[in-house]
């Protein structure tokens, strides 16, 4: 059954407020989820306080601050601290975003930062994206095809290649999957809006031969009609893309194939 | 991982069932049905507001009217067991007790509307 509880040992306690830096007077107060697997503790939410006067605007920013200054073992993933490696994903402020594209002045009161929801966690602010991944694997995400290879390029028309427009951008950061309540109870075999809008940039793209195969691997109770229309992952995606759409429309795709 | 297993492995699962699209597309043909024929029938059940009996099936005698209703019925139902079906699948996760229920579901569907047609039938055909 679905569990609404967390368990005991997943239970958040009140965790350390760590000292506020000396003379600073711009501060802003943040509540980090913190989980080690080495010390068998329960998940705790540690307090910190940043000085913004010293410190970059966006959330990613406060993260490193308080790693460098604070607090060196707050484990966390980032790279390219501009929105487009997907490393930073975690859930600021209720919702499902990257920290480095989050400005902490889009934020009131203290600044609530979690690992990405009901993932496993690695620890800290890492969730295990190892399912996410192989999910990703088994939708194929290249171009397949038959016919002969022709001697320089596929060609696309420019119409055709703006279909991929809107899907291309996707970066795999997972907060759209994380956000949906489906993916929660099923992510064994549902395979999550993330995933989904990917396998649709590959339906959709005019040179890929292998649509049929394509559709024949996700028709299935589980891996695709698990989607319910929920919208969280149009609603959380950092990059404003609507992966509710592109689902909608391989179920169109379905449809379209039997009558 | 402690079962060896691979990611992927785990993903692939049993594979597609290449199923699915039948469930989708009639949940939505019922919807459409279940329309004009559930006003239908609350628009017949506030024009039969205290009625007796006897009116009662002098009323379901219509055939137009007894038609209207069974349709309603079996087009309801069928939307109500998928729709029961995939809160079950949602929710209920472990093999035994997604089963039964699965099961249940089904024979409830068929009783209620095995029941309910009985019952439009003998109102309608008056014996």
């Amino acid at each position: 059954m679905v569990e609404l509880a967390l368990p005991k040992n997943s239970q958040i306690r009140q965790g350390k407020t760590w000292p506020k830096p000396e003379g600073a007077t711009n501060l802003r107060e943040y509540r980090i989820y913190r989980w080690s697997p080495d010390d068998g503790e329960n998940p705790s939410i540690d307090t910190y306080f940043v000085d913004m006067d010293d410190c970059g605007p966006m959330v990613l920013d406060a993260l490193l601050w308080i790693k460098n200054k604070i607090d060196p073992t707050l484990t966390l993933r980032r790279s390219c601290r501009e929105g487009i490696c997907g490393s930073c994903a975690m859930n600021i402020d209720g919702s499902n975003t990257l920290a480095c594209t989050k400005g902490a002045d889009e934020i009131s009161g203290p600044v609530k930062i979690y690992p990405l929801p009901h993932m496993e966690v690695v620890k800290d602010l890492v969730p295990d994206l190892n399912n996410f991944y192989a999910q990703h694997a088994s939708i194929q995400p290249w171009l397949q095809t038959v016919s002969p290879e022709p001697a320089k390029e596929w060609l696309q028309s420019h119409d055709d290649r703006a279909k991929l427009d809107g899907l291309y951008e996707c970066i795999l950061c997972a907060c759209c999957s994380t956000a949906c309540p489906s993916y929660w109870w099923n992510g064994d075999r549902y395979l999550g809006p993330a995933v989904l809008l990917q396998a649709y940039r590959w339906l959709i793209d005019s040179r890929d031969e292998a649509t049929g195969d394509r559709l024949d691997n996700l028709e299935d109770p589980f891996r695709l009609y698990r989607c319910h229309t929920i919208m969280n992952c149009t609603q959380t995606c950092p990059k404003g893309l609507n992966p509710a759409k592109a689902i909608a429309e391989i179920k169109k795709m379905m449809v379209e194939r039997r009558v | 991982m402690a079962d060896m297993r691979t990611p992927l492995k785990k993903v692939e699962g049993l594979g597609s069932a290449r199923d699915g699209t039948i469930h989708f597309w009639r949940q939505r043909v019922t919807a459409i049905a279940s329309i004009p024929l559930t006003l239908l029938f609350i628009g017949f059940l506030i024009a039969m507001n205290g009625a007796g009996y006897a009116e009662m099936r002098a009323a379901l005698a219509n055939p137009l009217v007894a038609l209207l209703i069974a349709l309603m019925l079996i087009s309801a139902l069928i939307h109500m067991r998928i729709g029961m079906q995939i809160i079950i699948e949602d929710y209920v996760h472990g093999d035994g007790g997604k089963l039964a229920l699965l099961i249940l579901n089904t024979f409830f569907t068929i009783i209620v509307g095995v029941v309910s047609l009985f019952a439009l039938a003998k109102l309608a055909f008056g014996v």
